[in-house]
């Protein structure tokens, strides 16, 4: 039943000039599974921007392109199947199939839930999982497990970013205003937990309940909403599904910026990202899909770009071998924000700076200067191996 | 006020002393300094983005790589008028003049791509199918060996002038933004600047000789990105800029070390010496200056205020 639903696409890329200029041809093809669950999103009070319908795979697609022209000239081939699963069908079916089919390494694009029932399936065990979405901290903790990397920032990686930003602006009072969808609670425990970790408070917080159309009555709901809170210098908000937040600028009591889902946003990935090459990746994309690429295209490139990079370097398909070194300090990917990505070898999360964008330009890069680290200034975002409760990764420490 | 003007120390001496010529990238802009007097004497509209820049053998025409024009502009130096385009591809980023000042190079960023123009019949002689992101253009003092190579690929492409087939791809580390033949044409250096590591290659075997790595007290390892790369005239040192982590490293070509590290402006790109070889002329992107340093004190000893975003420098011999 559930077979009528999943998309199967093979992709084979072949190996077409890897002889003429292989420097190892012969190579083994590495098969990469493009494994989606796609998700209805959530109500939003504007229906002028939905998310695009290949979120995620395009930059997937983008990622193989670049390896496979790579791989003409080291004789590696790439051959990408993609498996979707909509909304309605069941994922774990689905899954089981592309793991009997032979898939040993998966770019997934999952809920947290979704990703940990495939990461514990037996057919799983010594598969190679990159998480490509679920910016849930536990999976980067208790619930990490030993077969799942993470090319998506975790929320607390994004809060930390924020935190950061709001100390180098010295702004010492602020506001929050959170949702009720289960995002906007995990994102206001990530910014709540930041906010302490960086030595900042919270003035005020308030709830976002209302159930008006705030379309046409914002201009009058919301500085009355924002009236009860104490004076702040920045207002953050808690709105992951892009609901309520938009209509809360200029609408204020006070005059003030807002920050956190809306305002000056702390993201994995942004159209406005252009400095450090970023300028040529968001030209080839948005030549290839005609639209800008998002947070989640970006985890989902590195993730392919990972892969390409440590089959090039490690001569190998090998799932375990792969992610040795991926893991190792050896590896090290170009990922045009201006410094090496790699992965932290006690809980798999891609060490990435994460950019802090308004709608036209990037406002701060963080890590920003001055937030030292004895090896790595990339670790003071999210969890650093010192506090970690992922257990999975105990070989590595 | 001085954009685009001849400034008065030029009209009123005669244009004698060496000069500088640094592309502005986000002026659109180049700027010219005066290698005695180490002031600006001129800037002269380019097309958009201007990038790579490099003069024909004489100093009598100058190469300027407009990236978001699409062309290269050819301009005369006495006047700064753009005389002709040459067609580029997209996006060129940096190119290389053979050394008989024939054939032009380019790297078509957007389209892993190198062309390959006639700047006498200012024809696009070829394309040559390269890695993702070519950006790095060098050529072998006597010509017949080019190479690209590919940031996002990670590979320097040896190119043959003859029958511009690739005769070899050689992994370095990731991003590799310059390459640059010693002056004997015995070796490639090549800088990549995410890997944080220049490699040297053999040019005949295109065997790797070694790696050089780069540590300054109190500078991250991840801010140590090396991109332009120059030979001391002797090719007894090698001058590597290190981008963000804002310093020159200075290194012995015979044993590979580093011998010091030479404090600049902010993000340094890319490198020239005087024609009469006393000084090294740095672009700083950040800052939007140059600075001068002199080669035998190896001391920096002038900044020098350009337009925004000071990218790519050529030296020409006036006389």
């Amino acid at each position: 039943m559930w077979e009528s639903f999943v998309a199967r696409i093979s992709a084979v890329i072949a190996a077409l000039c890897a002889a003429w200029l292989g420097t190892s041809a012969g190579a083994a093809t590495l098969r990469i599974d493009w494994l989606e669950r796609q998700v209805t999103p959530p109500p939003v009070l504007s229906n002028l921007q939905a998310e695009p319908g290949d979120l995620g795979l395009a930059g997937a697609e983008l990622g193989l392109g670049d390896i496979t022209t790579t791989g003409k000239f080291t004789g590696q081939t790439y051959d990408l199947r993609q498996t979707v699963v909509p909304p309605q069908a069941a994922f774990l079916p689905a899954a089981r199939a592309a793991l009997a089919d032979g898939a040993r390494v998966l770019v997934v694009r999952a809920p947290a839930a979704d990703l940990l029932a495939l990461a514990d399936l037996a057919q799983a065990q010594g598969a190679l999982i990159l998480n490509a979405a679920a910016p849930d901290v536990a999976l980067r903790g208790v619930d990490c497990r030993v077969n799942v990397l993470h090319t998506a920032p975790s929320d607390d990686m994004r809060t930390d970013a924020l935190a950061q930003f709001i100390v180098t602006k010295r702004w010492t009072d602020l506001a929050l205003i959170a949702g009720t969808h289960p995002r906007d609670l995990a994102f206001a425990d990530a910014l709540h937990a930041s906010l302490t970790k960086f030595g900042l408070t919270l003035r005020g917080e308030k709830t976002w309940a209302f159930d008006a159309n705030m379309r046409r009555a914002a201009g009058a709901e919301v500085p009355l909403f924002t009236q009860g809170l104490p004076d702040h210098d920045l207002l953050l908000v808690a709105d992951e599904p892009g609901d309520f937040a938009r209509y809360i600028a200029y609408n204020t009591w006070l005059p003030r910026p807002l920050a956190g889902s809306e305002g000056a946003r702390p993201v994995g990935w942004s159209g406005v990202v252009e400095q450090h090459g970023a300028a040529q990746l968001q030209n080839r994309f948005r030549e290839a899909f005609g639209r800008e690429m998002l947070p989640g295209d970006y985890a989902a490139w590195a993730a392919i770009a990972a892969l390409g990079e440590a089959a090039t370097r490690a001569k190998t398909t090998d799932p375990a071998a792969l992610r040795a070194y991926l893991l190792s300090d050896r590896f090290r990917l170009a990922g045009f924000l201006g410094q090496p990505l790699s992965f932290r070898d006690w809980n798999g999360q891609m060490r990435q700076p994460i950019p802090i964008v308004t709608e036209r330009a990037v406002v701060a890069l963080a890590p920003l200067e001055g937030f030292l680290h004895a090896t790595n200034e990339l670790d003071t975002l999210g969890q650093d191996r010192p506090e970690t409760r992922c257990t999975a990764f105990g070989e590595m420490k | 006020m001085i954009r685009f003007l001849l400034l008065t120390t030029l009209l009123s001496t005669p244009a004698m002393a060496d000069e500088i010529w640094v592309t502005n990238e986000m002026d659109d802009s180049v700027s010219v300094i005066d290698t005695t007097t180490l002031e600006v004497i001129a800037i002269y509209p380019t097309g958009e983005r201007p990038r790579g820049i490099t003069t024909s053998r004489d100093g009598s025409l100058l190469y300027i790589c407009a990236s978001d024009s699409d062309a290269v502009q050819v301009m005369d130096p006495t006047s700064g008028a753009v005389l002709h385009e040459l067609p580029s591809g997209e996006d060129p980023e940096q190119f290389v003049l053979a050394p008989d000042d024939r054939l032009l190079y380019i790297a078509n960023e957007d389209d892993a791509i190198t062309t390959v123009v006639d700047t006498r019949t200012r024809k696009i002689v070829t394309q040559i199918d390269v890695g993702v992101e070519p950006e790095g253009m060098a050529i072998s003092p006597d010509g017949r060996v080019q190479v690209t190579t590919s940031e996002t690929t990670n590979m320097a492409h040896w190119i043959d002038t003859e029958t511009h087939e690739i005769i070899a791809n050689t992994l370095v580390d990731p991003r590799p933004r310059y390459a640059e033949f010693s002056p004997d044409g015995a070796q490639l250096w090549v800088s990549a600047e995410i890997g944080g590591t220049v490699s040297v290659f053999e040019a005949a075997t295109q065997s790797e000789l070694g790696k050089i790595s780069f540590a300054i007290k109190g500078v991250q390892p991840e801010k140590l990105q090396p991109v332009g790369i120059r030979f001391s005239p002797d090719g007894a040192r090698v001058f590597v800029a290190l981008g963000p982590a804002n310093h020159i490293a200075v290194i012995d070509a015979a044993t590979l070390q580093v011998e010091r590290y030479i404090l600049v402006g902010r993000r340094v790109w890319q490198m020239a010496i005087s024609p009469d070889q006393t000084r090294l002329f740095t672009t700083n992107g950040v800052s939007g200056d140059v600075t001068v340093i002199d080669l035998k004190t190896l001391e920096p000893i002038k900044t020098i205020k350009v337009g925004r975003y000071p990218w790519g420098v050529t030296a020409r011999k006036t006389d």
